[in-house]
């Protein structure tokens, strides 16, 4: 029996095929994981992300506690309330631990991290607050609906309250505001425009319904994961985990170098491996019939070295097989994969394939 | 409770197996297996002409999740092969038993499917499964 979110009867309504997810049991799908797909490319569906786990940060030593933890930079928040920040939070040899989204608030941050890490990243983040007056403090009464796809806003203000949908009007993408007890980022994991919805868990169950009513579909796990491949975003323990750096794992972006005085964790090795050069992840594209998967083997064209694919897919979208790979700096434009005893050519190209319905392969 | 017909023979690994009137033999895959496979987007089946032996691997089946092993309930010579799976892979998660079909067989020996679990024999190996 596992942990179950407040939408837990919500998705036994719909249908939901339930499965151990980190220890929760959360929806797979309601029928077609290819419709869910669509549906957020083409309309408005939602996703019970209750699982994941929101911790607030507070304290007078809040911001100077973030920029030692993280290797992205909170100081890019100030003077911007609401505004959001992707990053890693890494170990000292620079691997890994997680990565989360956090937020600019009124009264501190809001930092979302992942269910399956939970543990460890609670423990780790209060290791690491010692020396700090920052209190770091989880809210596990709070629900996540993720609202996504290029109707979702207007979708989603038909099942708000004129405040909410006020709120939802002026939101910048990857900005979040309160209302009242709830709090709504126009942020996801699809590649599609949309909101996330924190609130109240008890809550959580009517909000689900009134989007419903204004006919977003319910979307499963399944889904999620074939959407954000499409979108070239890295899930842990995938593409990267504490073995592996943020270099490696396409993160380099959210690797905040100045102000250089910034000691933040991982730092030395991060810099280090800056000078001697990574691993790179890339996309893979395979035209013909088969579908990549996680594990295989990437054999780069006059290399020793090989790669190992980190995700892979069918591509409801495009219509053939995607996958994220960690491969050799060496790699250029194409590779072959081992699936099923054969080697299968395919193309190197940015781990990004589609954005906003579009395929950018 | 997924659909399991009483006129079929199954194997623990999920195909099915139907006797047609001409003595010839239809396999595909369970309402059981696709359900749990999800949306199918890939079938390779054997060609026509080829020969497959009994509960030996005569194809694969993917679905976005992952990709399965088809075992043939019995041996003898492909004589025909659904192409419809081509274009319409879904058709094995809508049809299982019907339009979702995978290959025919002209068997060398029809006893083989004696071998084979019954409906009550295959819905035991489901349950014990879960």
């Amino acid at each position: 029996m596992g942990l179950k979110t407040p939408l837990y009867s919500s998705h036994i309504d719909a249908g939901g095929k339930m499965v151990d997810f980190g220890g929760w049991d959360m929806p797979i799908n309601y029928g077609s994981q290819i419709e869910e797909h669509h549906q957020v490319r083409q309309g408005a569906g939602m996703f019970d992300v209750s699982h994941m786990t929101v911790v607030d940060v507070t304290g007078s030593d809040a911001r100077a506690y973030l920029r030692k933890l993280l290797a992205n930079d909170v100081a890019k928040l100030d003077d911007k309330p609401g505004k959001a920040l992707y990053s890693g939070m890494l170990n000292q040899a620079g691997g890994v631990i997680d990565d989360l989204i956090v937020y600019n608030r009124a009264q501190g941050y809001r930092v979302v991290v992942n269910c399956a890490t939970r543990d460890k990243d609670l423990e780790w983040m209060n290791q690491q607050a010692a020396g700090f007056d920052a209190v770091v403090r989880e809210q596990p009464e709070l629900a996540m609906i993720a609202v996504q796809g290029p109707q979702a806003l207007d979708k989603c203000k038909q099942a708000l309250t004129p405040a909410q949908a006020t709120a939802v009007e002026g939101l910048k993408v990857f900005t979040g505001t309160p209302v009242e007890d709830w709090f709504i980022g126009r942020t996801g994991y699809t590649g599609e425009d949309g909101v996330e919805i924190m609130l109240p868990g008890d809550q959580a169950p009517a909000l689900w319904q009134a989007l419903l009513d204004a006919g977003v579909s319910p979307c499963g796990l399944g889904a999620r994961d074939t959407l954000r491949l499409e979108a070239g975003m890295n899930l842990y323990g995938h593409e990267m985990d504490e073995s592996v750096l943020p270099l490696a794992a396409n993160m380099g972006w959210t690797i905040a170098w100045e102000p250089a005085e910034r000691e933040f964790i991982g730092r030395p090795a991060l810099e280090q491996a800056r000078e001697t050069g990574t691993e790179k992840l890339v996309g893979l594209v395979l035209k013909e019939r088969g579908v990549l998967r996680a594990g295989q083997t990437v054999i780069i064209p006059g290399s020793e070295q090989t790669g190992i694919i980190t995700s892979g897919t069918f591509s409801p979208t495009l219509g053939y097989s995607i996958a994220m790979a960690r491969v050799p700096a060496a790699a250029d434009t194409q590779a072959l994969v081992e699936v099923r005893k054969k080697q299968l050519p395919v193309s190197i190209v940015k781990p990004n394939f589609v954005r906003h319905g579009q395929s950018l392969v | 409770m997924s659909e399991i017909r009483s006129e079929l023979k199954y194997l623990p690994s999920h195909e099915w197996a139907r006797v047609e009137e001409d003595g010839t033999v239809t396999i595909g895959i369970t309402d059981h297996a696709q359900d749990s496979l999800g949306d199918v987007v890939y079938v390779e089946t054997p060609e026509v002409g080829a020969t497959v032996s009994a509960g030996e691997e005569a194809g694969v089946v993917e679905s976005v999740k992952a990709a399965s092993d088809i075992y043939s309930p019995i041996s003898g010579e492909v004589i025909a092969v659904n192409e419809a799976l081509e274009d319409e892979p879904e058709q094995v998660n809508s049809s299982p038993f019907d339009d979702g079909w995978f290959f025919k067989v002209k068997p060398t020996d029809l006893a083989e499917l004696e071998d084979a679990l019954d409906a009550d024999g295959y819905k035991a190996a489901i349950e014990a499964e879960d």
